[in-house]
């Protein structure tokens, strides 16, 4: 059995609350030992690496990507999508259902995992609908999700509109210990919408999705979850209202967790500009206050998770008229960067931000996984925060290019990646 | 170099002068006998319209073909947009084919300036474009109120322009709201809330310089011009008004409203107008309408954006942000 | 004069002076007279923006000369130009007014300098634009050479040999300026 010992890094685990300098031995699939630093006799282990300079943290967790398999390759397909995530620092990433077919049966999920397993990169979590077919009618058989390997469900693009079917689905989903994630838009308030409904819409003529959309439907699920004593996640927060919302549902005692994405936090509807195809993304980028909102939710611990959104699309889907658009922009290789630039910029420390994608998101959907403690899976990113690039097309690992940060100067990068003490990425390239 | 025609929103008050200026004399070549000039000759225009227009489309080609240019109308049906061609490659393959100017209607907002971020050697005019802009619109509505206001000392400046009806939809509104700011004129829009968001005093719009009034009589009151809006009919599934009935009930311009503008006060409609919807017909035909005279003038002010966009080098673009 | 004079600019080098100007003008007035003394077609068209005010003048001296105003009209060539697409800057249009028919009319085309020709040509093109004239002749206070076209003047003010890059002006009171042409270093 292999033995790996990882020397000289600064080791960040939030789960262990522990930023300290520590040697950490892995033993084949699982962590042996955190000790401090030379206290692991190098002896002990069949290989070592310097991770000096580095920040060694558990693997990070996505709680919601696109990775268009089945039935979109062209956009995206399992292995390209988790290759992405491996160079992004990710070993866990979850998938939202909204592929063709839907994945409302276990015969597709048990295709996706089996997806993941093949490409190697990363280990690939597929999220069940809530509905058959995300049509918001007959409830999807979750258990037999469940049973195949579902860790949560969702009904991502396509909220549940039908109060009544949400209701059973929560209890459903309770009584298998399932979680709901749920993306929060009233399509009748975001009718047609393509941007923050704002004055800025008003001025460029296009349709808005006013945050209220957003409000009312987190608002009517922490009430569901609150009613059923069941248990939802917020996908994508975006707006400052539905921040507050979900700070006092967990006042309250709701158990409701939530996510953001790094765009929300660093971007506002600006971005849209001139009319950029890659800033439409939903929900929208909203405006300065909202941001302001996100970056107190993420720093008292009101948002739980960053997940990455991430939403591949061919060129074709967005180089057409803004409102005709594909909704959805790339994340994976630019959530570490992003993230980094808001601990930079004093928003949080970089143990809060750590914890933001590894613990945080793994409480939220139960995941056994985001932490380094002694016989935990050996999942680590090792993290050079100091690399200075810039994210240009050669360096996408995606099949699409969606991204309004094409070009921007990052720092951060994933230097090492190790799922169950397979090392995936070597020197911030992929070693297989 | 590029130059385009893309929104009023940027341009300054000797910017919109200077369209307005020229358009004077082609005002008079328009009187001509010969109504026809050459300096545009050997330039091909395309007139893109994919969205359905009469007036604006032939205003354009007359407008084009009294400069002496070749021009080409290329609509929706005839485009091989219906048959699932997208903007892009319809703009590519006009592109090949060298025009100096596409005259483009769009419906949907940012159209032009897809094409024109998309197009290197063409100037792009924005003929309408979903909810964002009309500009030759607003110019033209300009050059009809400064003939008609000659002989006042201001000219165009220091009026009250009442704005009444579908204000939210209205591209012709933006591009005049832009217009009249620039000019310093005061500004009221008058319709009921559902169609005027209150986002459009918000100081990234127009800001507090602008007046929402829900009460017609109120918004007319003291107005030197007054520009109504067509209804956009085909948006009313969306529930913005109770009924049609109920909205003209409040809002139809008629003579009796008008009694709060002021005595010289003026009526403009972009066309086709609902007859005794946002409008009554008495108002539409009586002495205060300056409806035919717009038409008139949207010729002259089209070829005074053609011969810009063609000729000379330094032409403010307008903003689209 | 109502209209402010203003400083003649230390770049501005007077090449002819007002006392000539004014002879120039008298002389050609009478000679457009000698020609043809019928007033009632005679229309005098000032090309804009230099022949503006000398085609004024013309015509104040033969009205001074035989009692009688002939027609005075003034033409902006800019939508005739053969230099649109290179210009510079963006043309601005001052408007051609024509009060009275073409058709079968006498006319005297008016400008201050005549150079390359091309102005002159345009001119000609903008006025059949109106109609059918009788004929057109051309008066011309400065003949600098350097012709480009086969255009050449009826009425001269005076002959002035120049260089190709020089750049004169015509000012008269109208504008402010002391009358003077006026070479702009």
């Amino acid at each position: 059995m292999s033995k790996l010992l990882i020397k000289n890094g600064l080791v960040i685990d939030p789960a262990a609350s522990l930023e300290e300098p520590r040697d950490v031995l892995l033993n084949g699939a699982l962590i042996e030992a955190v000790e401090r630093p030379g206290a692991i006799p190098e002896s002990a282990a069949t290989e070592v690496l310097n991770a000096s300079g580095m920040w060694i943290t558990p693997g990070f967790i996505d709680l919601h990507v696109h990775l268009r398999e089945p039935g979109f390759e062209w956009k995206e397909t399992i292995e390209s999508g988790s290759r992405a995530a491996a160079l992004g620092g990710f070993t866990t990433v979850c998938c939202m259902p909204n592929t063709k077919p839907v994945n409302h049966n276990a015969e597709i999920t048990r295709f996706i995992l089996e997806q993941g397993r093949r490409a190697g990169a990363c280990r690939v979590l597929p999220i069940g609908s809530v509905s058959v077919g995300l049509k918001g009618e007959e409830m999807s058989p979750l258990s037999e999700l469940w049973a195949a390997g579902c860790v949560a469900f969702s009904d991502d693009g396509e909220p549940v509109w039908d109060s009544g079917l949400m209701r059973r689905a929560l209890e459903w989903a309770k009584m298998l210990g399932a979680r709901i994630s749920c993306h929060e838009e009233d399509k009748k308030l975001s009718c047609g919408g393509c941007m923050n409904e704002s004055a800025l819409s008003y001025r460029m003529g296009l349709n808005g999705m006013p945050k209220v959309a957003e409000d009312v439907m987190v608002a009517r699920d922490i009430e569901l979850a609150r009613a059923t004593s069941s248990k939802v996640h917020i996908c994508h927060l975006s707006s400052a209202r539905s921040v507050e919302l979900v700070r006092r549902a967990k006042h309250d005692g709701i158990d409701v967790s939530a996510e953001v994405t790094p765009h929300h936090l660093l971007l506002t509807e600006e971005t849209v500009g001139d009319y950029d195809t890659n800033a439409k993304m939903s929900p929208p980028l909203r405006e300065q206050e909202d941001v302001e909102a996100l970056r107190a939710g993420i720093k008292d611990g009101t948002i739980d998770a960053i997940a990455s959104d991430h939403a591949p699309h061919e060129q074709d889907s967005k180089l057409v008229e803004f409102s005709k658009a594909s909704f959805g922009i790339l994340g994976l290789q630019t959530n570490l960067p992003l993230t980094l630039e808001l601990v930079r910029n004093g928003t949080i420390s970089r143990m809060r931000a750590i914890e933001l994608w590894t613990r945080g998101p793994a409480k939220a959907f139960g995941l056994e996984r985001g932490t380094l403690r002694c016989g935990a899976p050996a999942d680590l990113s090792i993290i050079n925060p100091d690399y200075h690039w810039t994210l240009s097309k050669e360096l996408i690992a995606s099949k699409s290019f969606n991204t309004p940060f094409m070009g921007r100067a990052l720092s951060g990068i994933a230097e090492t990646v190790i799922v169950e003490g397979q090392v995936v990425v070597k020197a911030h390239k992929l070693s297989r | 170099m590029r130059r385009h025609l893309i929104g009023i929103e940027g341009l300054t008050k000797e910017d919109i002068y200077s369209y307005l200026n020229n358009a004077a004399t082609f005002v008079e070549v328009s009187e001509r006998e010969l109504k026809k000039v050459p300096p545009l000759r050997g330039k091909t225009i395309v007139n893109l319209f994919l969205e359905p227009s009469t007036r604006t489309r032939v205003s354009f080609e007359i407008a084009g073909k009294r400069l002496s240019a070749d021009t080409i109308n290329v609509g929706a049906s005839d485009s091989s947009i219906t048959k699932g061609e997208t903007l892009l490659d319809t703009a590519r393959t006009l592109q090949a084919m060298a025009p100096d100017i596409i005259v483009m209607r769009h419906k949907e907002s940012g159209a032009p300036h897809f094409l024109a971020k998309h197009l290197e050697k063409t100037s792009i005019v924005n003929a309408g474009d979903g909810m964002h802009e009309h500009p030759t619109q607003a110019l033209l509505d300009l050059l009809t109120l400064k003939h008609h206001f000659k002989e006042r000392s201001a000219g165009i400046e220091d009026l009250t322009v009442a704005i009444v009806g579908d204000i939210r939809h209205s591209r012709v509104a933006r591009s005049n709201i832009w217009a009249h700011l620039a000019l310093n004129n005061r500004i009221n829009l008058v319709g009921p809330p559902t169609l005027i968001p209150e986002e459009f005093r918000h100081p990234r719009l127009f800001g507090e310089k602008i007046n929402i009034i829900h009460d017609l009589k109120t918004g007319l009151r003291g107005a030197d011009v007054v520009i109504c809006l067509r209804m956009q009919l085909e948006r009313q599934t969306d529930k913005f008004v109770p009924s049609l009935e109920e909205y003209s009930q409040e809002y139809c311009v008629n003579e009796r409203a008008l009694q709060a503008a002021n005595p010289g006060c003026v009526v403009l409609h972009p066309g086709p107008a609902n007859r005794g919807l946002e409008v009554s017909s008495a108002v539409l035909d009586g002495a205060q309408s300056l409806m035919q005279k717009q038409v008139n003038f949207g010729v002259a002010v089209r070829m005074a954006v053609l011969f810009a966009l063609a000729t000379g080098k330094t032409v403010s673009e307008g903003k689209s942000e | 004069m109502a209209n402010k004079m203003n400083a003649v600019p230390s770049n501005w080098k007077t090449i002819v002076d007002a006392e000539t100007i004014s002879r120039s003008i008298s002389r050609m007035s009478y000679e457009i007279l000698e020609k043809d003394r019928r007033l009632n077609n005679l229309a005098i068209v000032g090309i804009r923006t230099g022949g503006e005010y000398l085609a004024e003048r013309i015509r104040r001296k033969i009205k001074e000369i035989e009692g009688v105003e002939p027609q005075l009209g003034v033409i902006d060539i800019t939508l005739y130009r053969d230099d649109l697409s290179n210009s510079d800057l963006q043309p601005t249009l001052k408007g051609t007014d024509l009060p009275f028919s073409i058709s079968g009319a006498r006319i005297v085309l008016v400008d201050d300098v005549l150079y390359t020709g091309r102005t002159i040509r345009a001119a000609l093109d903008a006025i059949i634009d109106f109609g059918r004239p009788a004929c057109v002749e051309l008066a011309v206070l400065i003949d600098r050479g350097h012709r480009e076209l086969p255009i050449r003047p009826d009425y001269v003010g005076k002959n002035l040999p120049t260089s190709k890059g020089q750049f004169l002006r015509l000012k008269l009171s109208e504008q402010g300026f002391p009358d003077g042409v006026y070479s702009i270093e």
